[in-house]
């Protein structure tokens, strides 16, 4: 547990290897403090945070001053920390009927505030929403009245909320939730407030700048994208190959019910996009036994990308799990009953997290909420969808790695593909491949939607669209080939693209010999392809060549009556 | 707790929460004295000793010292 005193030594720490973030601070009250925390905070997780500080209560002026010294320093970040304190007086000082207007007025105020930001800026804005103030003025009836100040207050940081989802560049810090966490007594200390005009306790400060620290980072690019689980003693209570199935502690058994809500929440985090991981020392098919057969069981085998029970290290797990799913070791959060393991993983993989969980079970949930782990700042239905190509992936890799050989795992595969020529279906499909493939496109020629209707009709051009689908899942279309007649004996290969999804199963060589049945169908004696580099396209430098083309001045041919037809584990469909 | 006994831990907390070894309070010494010791780092000492000898200032009595030898009498006051 960091204190503010420990930030403040960080700040002596040479910070001239970190990356630099321009941030400015603006508050109604005073913010020496925070500024000293959040820049201490940055240290930690290695960033620079230059940190401009306004002076105290000038947000109106400097931000509707063009000339001011915030639009001088042009940040990347802005922080706007507006007190429950100033919202307090502001509403102390209204006259009584514009006392049910205080949400409104603020809200406007805010937006007044970003409009006029964002006018001048191209940056993002933290905004601090406002913890509780009871004024005790109406009791309880205060939910009951417009007018009371906690109404206000709370209407405010729900308007809040509707705001941020409108405006794609607002973020909230949850300032309430950590009143909520600690308490208003941990949060606020009046001697301190009195005295210096700062409305966060010393205390509190590491845990309101590591919350907003949280939403710079996940700006930045740095979150969490996998959770890695134990299973006896953190999934369940027990253990599984002891106690048996009956009497692994779920649901009503036991203290059941701590990891069946701690279930809950791994099955919600699932359900957002982050990636489930499975990392035990046990047999594997015992191990699964109650993922596939317990009645109390929220998380079932098709929530987990990587099931990894064995009886091998759990360093050595986490690295394949991290080598299957191409994720950074800093992305990743691993939890684990057992401060012995704990501590083998981090000392061999420094960069992961490994929360210090609580000995009494029924804490982890608690414990868990506090940290945070999972900050985001984005959320789309790609999200759900990227969690299952990267299960996808993983399976995938899995059979790979439980083939010796390449072949074997490939027909393993059992992979299909339909050939098409181009068509009104996969005409968008096709054009939009044609845009986006850099890397395995041996010409790089970009068609339009319209580009591609136009050869759809021409008599002399040759098309061809494959899908790939295999065991695990369909990968819709994969790559295209535009072949124009050039004279009666030589059929030129215009495009040959591919997605570089599906690399290294054989794809060529399927494609290669439906195109040479295709141009002998259609009287040709060779093919002709050309190589045209650019920036990003050396990986197929050398693909001609591989399939055994001839080189002929700046082309490659294939004389079509000596082709062999090539191996490959794809079936048309 | 005698008071030179407070003043050796109050000392000790000057120390670590301005960063400075070498700051030897005595009871004549005033916040000029010191580097650092301004009305900001004031609050950040006065809320660290309130955690050491789990005493509570009041607003006023964090205002009105004009030395650390009247620090101290306020500690002694609340019974410590």
């Amino acid at each position: 547990m960091t204190t503010f005193s420990l930030l403040k030594k960080n700040l002596k720490k040479d910070f001239s290897l970190l990356k630099p973030i321009k941030i400015a601070l603006l508050g109604d009250t005073a913010t020496q403090f925070l500024q000293q925390a959040l820049r201490g905070t940055g240290y930690n997780v290695d960033y620079n945070l230059q940190i401009w500080e306004a002076d105290f209560n000038q947000i109106e002026r400097q931000i509707f001053d063009p000339t001011s010294e915030l639009y001088e320093f042009n940040p990347e970040l802005v922080i706007i920390f507006e007190s429950t304190h100033k919202l307090l007086s502001k509403y102390n000082k209204s006259k009584t009927e514009n006392y049910s207007n205080l949400a409104d007025n603020q809200l406007k105020h805010i937006n007044d505030l970003c409009v006029g930001i964002s006018a001048r800026l191209q940056t993002k804005i933290i905004y601090y929403n406002y913890p509780e103030i009871d004024d005790s003025v109406f009791g309880n009836y205060a939910n009951k009245i417009e007018q009371s100040f906690l109404f206000q207050l709370r209407k405010v940081n729900y308007e809040l909320m509707i705001y941020a989802m409108k405006n794609p560049n607002f973020y909230l810090c949850d300032l309430s939730s950590i009143q909520n966490q600690i308490g208003k007594s941990g949060l606020f200390q009046s001697s301190v407030y009195i005295n210096t005009e700062m409305v966060l306790s010393i205390d509190s400060l590491p845990l309101v700048a590591a919350k907003t620290v949280d939403i710079i980072s996940s700006i930045n690019g740095k979150f969490k994208k996998c959770l890695i689980i134990d299973l006896d003693n953190t999934m369940w209570g027990g253990i599984i190959g002891d106690d048996g199935l009956e009497n692994i502690q779920l649901g009503a058994l036991g203290i059941g019910k701590a990891f069946t809500e701690f279930q809950y929440w791994v099955k919600k985090l699932k359900n957002r996009g982050i990636i489930i991981a499975i990392c035990s020392k046990n047999t594997e098919a015992i191990a699964k036994e109650p993922f596939e057969k317990h009645p109390d069981m929220v998380l079932h085998l098709d929530d987990i990308a990587v099931f990894m029970a064995n009886w091998d290290n759990k360093a050595d797990n986490i690295r394949q799990i991290q080598s299957i799913l191409n994720v950074g070791f800093d992305s990743m959060v691993f939890l684990d009953d057992n401060p012995f393991e704990r501590n083998i993983v981090k000392e061999n993989i420094p960069d992961i997290t490994v929360p210090e969980l609580p000995v009494d079970p029924s804490e982890y949930l608690e414990y868990l909420y506090t940290l945070n782990l999972f900050e985001t700042v984005s959320f789309s239905n790609e999200d759900i969808t990227r969690t299952k190509q990267y299960q996808i992936e993983a399976q995938r890799a899995v059979l790979q790695t439980s083939y010796t050989n390449e072949d074997d795992f490939l027909k393993g595969l059992n992979m299909t593909s339909q050939v098409n020529p181009f068509n009104k279906f996969n005409t968008p499909r096709v054009a939009q491949l044609s845009q986006r493939s850099n890397q395995f496109n041996l010409r790089t020629v970009r068609y339009t939607e319209k580009d591609i209707e136009g050869l759809r009709e021409q008599q002399d051009v040759f098309t061809l669209a494959f899908t790939l689908e295999d065991q695990f899942g369909d990968n819709g279309l994969i790559s295209i080939i535009i072949q124009k007649k050039e004279t009666r004996n030589i059929l030129f290969i215009d495009t040959w693209l591919m997605s570089c999804r599906v690399l290294k199963r054989g794809i060529e060589n399927f494609i290669l010999n439906t195109m040479v049945a295709l141009a002998k169908q259609n009287g040709f004696t060779y093919l002709k392809g050309e190589y045209l580099p650019t920036q990003k396209n050396a990986m197929v430098e050398d693909h001609y060549l591989n399939l055994g083309f001839e080189k002929e001045g700046n082309y490659w041919l294939l004389l079509l009556a000596d082709y062999e037809h090539k191996t490959c584990y794809i079936t048309k469909k | 707790m005698e008071k030179s006994e407070i003043l050796k831990t109050v000392n000790d907390i000057f120390i670590d929460v301005l960063d400075n070894e070498d700051i030897h309070l005595t009871y004549e010494t005033t916040a000029n004295d010191v580097e650092d010791w301004d009305s900001l780092n004031h609050i950040q000492l006065v809320v660290a000793i309130e955690k050491q000898f789990k005493v509570r200032f009041t607003a006023q009595e964090i205002q009105s010292w004009s030395n650390v030898g009247q620090m101290l009498d306020c500690i002694i006051s609340k019974g410590v």
